[in-house]
């Protein structure tokens, strides 16, 4: 291995890292705007060639400073992190490439290269909590990305982005105190923050109380940034009233980090016996995420504005996503894993969508889309195949994640999960329904002439969409990655 | 075997390529429907040709690995797929034909996307009549539904956006939350879910479990329109004629009870369905669906509507030939495909082109027609004795088969049931000869010859005089089917 490859776990850090106070300092948009895709595709391609040597089983420890653990920082990289690494760069290359795309109409003059700033710190965050090996950077690395995910939120045009970007920020800490105080606790009986030591030492200490306060406090605090139902209350407001870029690169990517880190708190730190059996907390996770499900649906039908529409869809498939994780198995885990990629593509695809609409209409509101779908025949076909990937027809993401989804259901001989999942997945028909009629039966209140979004946004919408299509043909390669990760979970822990 | 591959690979692609050009080629509608019937064409003598090796024994197959792990995109031409996809594909050319006069004299908007989605339907249709496996038809089951809905909703007025998102919300709600939790529940109790020949559930389940997965299969088919999940057929209606013919008659609902027939045949196996009473509550549903579809078809006086009750009674003379489970019912069943598709699309064909010729929809409207319109309603007439299954007319080779099937599955109130059903289809079906040729024209009526233009009615004689040929050529398709069916050849 060469002496570059070698440092590519610190550099997929590093490399955003450095770049965000640079754009900054840049601040020209000419100059910004490719920078900051380079980077974006930069970080892709490292994360798909740790994913590519983690693969075959090996675990990479990169030791900062060459300090061995227990006493330095180490970055670890396994299959499960490596995927997660995957999906929120490929997501942040595809998202820069469209830039704040509605610079003029969404983003206050002269501000872009705050926005670059902010979300490249922001992508510095995501990928550091999921890449590291040590509980306490997960928390700096998580209030990294917090904080300037604050930002970004409240870069929105309307002046409720303020208020939506104080109340995430409110739940936020909130939620990373929790998550520091269960640390804290965690540290206190095992005297380590490495996480292979911790999750030894945790082992040999057996459950006691202390442990299972920790548990809480970490559980309790992750589940807020996931938006477990019902600590959801943030996510409406701040998808629907950051700009649309911010929603789509958020939604793709900062639930999925959380998600990441409740399977490798439970799953590799206290592990599953403690989580599953003696607290046992599927008793609660379960019915909670199948609440989401249908308490997200149904909400998201009710919805006057198609940010807002998608934000509350959100709240439903990370039900999905918890509910695999609290089947505690290894297709449920897996079921789980694949939601993460399927959905980032869908669910980025569709707020691609809503930032084209923003662009062309100035807003998101579903009465003013109606129509749409002569205006902006291809924008709106994008968003007709994500929205069908959402109700998961075959063919398309969806039905990969359905179809795991319940075979894990199934598995577990729980026909009724099966059935619910199902039920849930038509209500997603009707909402994804709606706004077909809208954007194709309905005709406008005036008259708009056709024209589509310039290409930076209708290319990451396209490739997303496609993406959306194309996993949903030839599944393999998401199936198989996340069964190789849930695998390495349940076999080798950590 | 690699050119058989090939061709069945053409058959399904043919459509799909043809949706393409006449999306390009929309400009200039002659050329666009000249590329149309050239693409029908050549997609049904693909199926055509595929008829000789799978009558030898021989069964094309293509497989396209990667799509979901270890199942894979599969296919395979089997007779009674064959049939499906023979029928599908001719209709297809007939319609298209009856197509081009009903939207010309009708002056309809969006013919380019109408014949685009008609196209991409066929495709989707032929799709299910080979799909090889569960999953495969699944998911051309989902595509004819979703590409099926802007036919629907062609009108664009309030009542067919209604009636679309009846359409779809029925069919993909029970496809989702019956058809595919079944598929899953089999595939979680057996490794693989290829079609196999005698099916390959036997043994991995049993009792009420397997008949609440039967159920759960039979209902999942909502195309199969099965009491109480047929509304959608006749709220479908409010689609342009050829639509209603096309889809209605034959693609969309016999992709239903085709899927039903081929889950009994190669799912579950007749052997399996047989024993202990497993289709019992099937068998019931079914012959409640059929006798109540037909009073409800008593009813109704607008002519459409009456057929789309008329075809939802006919629709579970097939699932209750599944249900039966004997050699001889599910042979009635599987030439029943082709008898009712024959006659119900005939009859369609009126309906329409008596809506376009004389501005009439409704039943008693039709006084004294069958003088003004001599050819439509005489092939009405034969189409209406090959439904009611009389000789000699192809509709009665598929009762006679369902009828002994009954007696054979020792079911003797199935067989009242077919009885009863028989007489009841006279009761909607005659009185509009009856009306048409023996009352007098109303007062102040128009008199004189006046019939449908003749690209629509080309397609009307033909499909009535092959009601009547069928009858005589049964024969070679009952050796197709004989095979599957455990009957010797």
């Amino acid at each position: 291995m060469n002496g570059l490859a070698f440092h590519y776990p610190s550099l997929i850090v590093l490399i955003p890292l450095l770049a965000a106070p640079l754009c900054f300092l840049l601040r020209k948009e000419a100059i910004v705007r490719p920078f900051t895709i380079a980077v974006g595709f930069a970080c892709f391609w490292i994360s798909t060639n740790l994913l590519g040597q983690v693969l075959g089983g090996d675990i990479i420890v990169y030791e900062f400073g060459g300090w061995a653990r227990p006493y330095g920082i180490e970055y670890r990289v396994d299959i499960l992190n490596a995927f997660v690494l995957v999906v929120v760069s490929g997501i942040a290359a595809v998202v820069f490439f469209a830039g704040p795309g509605q610079a003029r109409r969404a983003i206050p003059e002269g501000r872009e290269a705050l926005f670059y700033s902010a979300a490249l710190l922001c992508l510095t965050g995501l990928l550091g909590v999921t890449i590291t090996g040590d509980v306490f950077n997960i928390f700096v690395f998580l209030e990294i990305s917090s904080l300037s995910s604050y930002i970004l939120i409240a870069l929105g045009r309307s002046r409720r982005a303020l208020m939506a970007a104080f109340s995430y920020l409110i739940m936020g800490t909130i939620g990373a105190t929790f998550l520091l105080i269960g640390i804290g606790l965690m540290y206190q009986a095992t005297g380590t923050l490495n996480m292979v030591d911790m999750a030894q030492r945790l082992q040999a200490l057996g459950p006691t109380k202390a442990i299972f306060v920790a548990l809480a406090f970490v559980v309790v605090g992750i589940s807020t940034k996931l938006a477990v139902f019902p600590l959801h209350h943030w996510l409406p407001n701040a998808y629907s009233f950051a700009p649309p870029l911010v929603s789509a690169f958020l939604a793709a990517t900062a639930t999925k980090v959380a998600y990441y880190l409740l399977i490798r708190f439970t799953f590799g730190l206290f592990g599953a016996a403690l989580v599953f059996q003696t607290v046992a907390i599927d008793v609660l996770l379960m019915p909670l995420s199948i609440i989401a499900m249908f308490v997200g649906s149904i909400a998201a039908i009710y919805q006057t504005d198609f940010k807002r529409l998608l934000a509350y869809s959100s709240i439903a498939q990370i039900g999905y996503m918890t509910l695999g994780l609290s089947m505690a198995t290894q297709a449920g885990v897996s079921a789980g894993l694949i939601h993460v990629f399927n959905h980032a593509l869908m669910k980025g695809a569709l707020f691609l969508v809503a930032a084209c609409v923003t662009w062309r209409i100035g807003g998101t509101d579903l009465d003013a889309m109606k129509g749409l779908g002569r205006r902006m025949p291809f924008t709106m076909a994008a968003m007709l195949i994500a929205g069908l990937a959402l109700v998961g027809v075959p063919g398309t993401v969806g039905f990969v994640s359905k179809w795991a989804l319940v075979s894990a259901a199934l598995e577990k001989e729980a026909l009724g999960i099966a059935f619910l999942i199902m039920t849930s997945s038509v209500l997603a028909l009707v909402y994804v329904w709606k706004l077909v009629e809208i954007v194709y039966f309905q005709s406008p209140a005036e008259e708009i002439e056709k024209r589509e979004p310039p290409l930076r946004l209708l290319i990451p919408t396209w490739i997303l969409a496609g993406a959306s299509l194309y996993f949903g043909l030839f599944s393999s390669f998401a199936v198989d990655v996340a069964k190789l990760a849930a695998r390495q979970i349940f076999t080798a822990g950590l | 075997m690699a050119t058989q591959a090939t061709i069945l690979l053409w058959s399904m692609t043919l459509p799909a390529l043809g949706a393409v050009g006449v999306m390009m080629l929309g400009r200039w509608p002659n050329l666009r429907d000249g590329w149309t019937i050239l693409i029908g064409i050549s997609t049904f003598s693909c199926v055509a040709r595929l008829v000789e090796p799978v009558m030898a024994g021989g069964r094309p197959s293509i497989t396209f690995p990667g799509f979901m792990p270890g199942l894979g995109l599969g296919f395979e031409v089997e007779p009674l797929g064959l049939l499906f996809g023979l029928v599908a594909s001719g209709l297809w050319v007939l319609t298209s034909l009856y197509g081009f006069g009903y939207m010309r004299v009708h002056k309809e908007k969006n013919q380019t996307r109408f014949f685009t989605c008609f196209a991409v339907a066929i495709s989707a249709a032929l799709g299910i009549a080979f799909a090889g496996d569960l999953v495969t038809l699944f998911l051309f089951y989902e595509i004819l539904t979703f590409s099926t809905f802007p036919l629907v909703t062609h009108a664009g007025t309030e009542a067919a956006v209604r009636a679309g998102r009846l359409y779809l919300g029925i069919l993909i709600s029970t496809s989702v939350l019956f058809l595919l939790l079944a598929i899953l529940w089999t595939a979680s109790l057996s490794e693989t879910l290829r079609f196999t020949p005698g099916g390959f559930l036997a043994g991995k389940i049993s009792g009420a479990s397997a008949g609440l997965l039967l159920l759960l299969f039979a209902y999942g088919v909502g195309k199969a329109a099965l009491m109480p999940f047929h509304r959608w057929l006749p709220a479908a209606m409010v689609a342009p004629t050829p639509v209603s013919a096309l889809l209605h008659a034959v693609a969309v609902v016999k992709a239903g009870v085709f899927t039903v027939l081929k889950i009994a045949l190669y799912v579950f196996g007749i052997d399996f369905l047989s024993t202990d009473g497993l289709s019992d509550v099937l068998m019931v549903i079914a012959a409640i669906t059929i006798l109540a579809a037909s009073i409800r078809a008593l009813t109704l006086d607008n002519l459409k509507a009456r057929l789309a009750y008329s075809t939802i009674s006919q629709l579970s003379y097939i699932v209750l030939g599944a249900a039966l489970a004997s050699s001889a019912a599910v042979m009635g069943a599987g030439l029943h495909i082709l008898m009712h598709a024959l006659g119900k699309i005939t009859l369609f064909f009126v309906a329409g082109a008596i809506y376009v010729t004389a501005n009439k929809t409704e039943v008693s409207q039709l006084d004294g027609m069958g003088r003004r319109m001599p050819f439509t309603f005489g092939a009405f007439c034969i189409a209406a004795f090959s439904i009611i299954g009389l000789p000699p007319f192809g509709g009665a080779w598929s009762k006679w088969f369902l009828v002994t099937g009954a007696f054979d599955a020792e079911q003797p109130w199935m067989v009242v049931v077919f009885m009863i059903s028989s007489l009841l289809s006279i009761g909607y079906l005659m009185p509009i000869v009856v009306r048409a040729f023996f009352r007098p024209l109303p007062e102040g009526g128009e008199g004189g010859i006046k019939e449908a233009p003749l690209l629509m009615l080309v397609p009307i004689c033909t499909t009535a005089i092959g009601c009547f040929a069928i009858f005589f050529y049964a024969d070679g398709v009952y050796r197709l089917l004989a095979p599957v069916m455990g009957l010797g050849g």
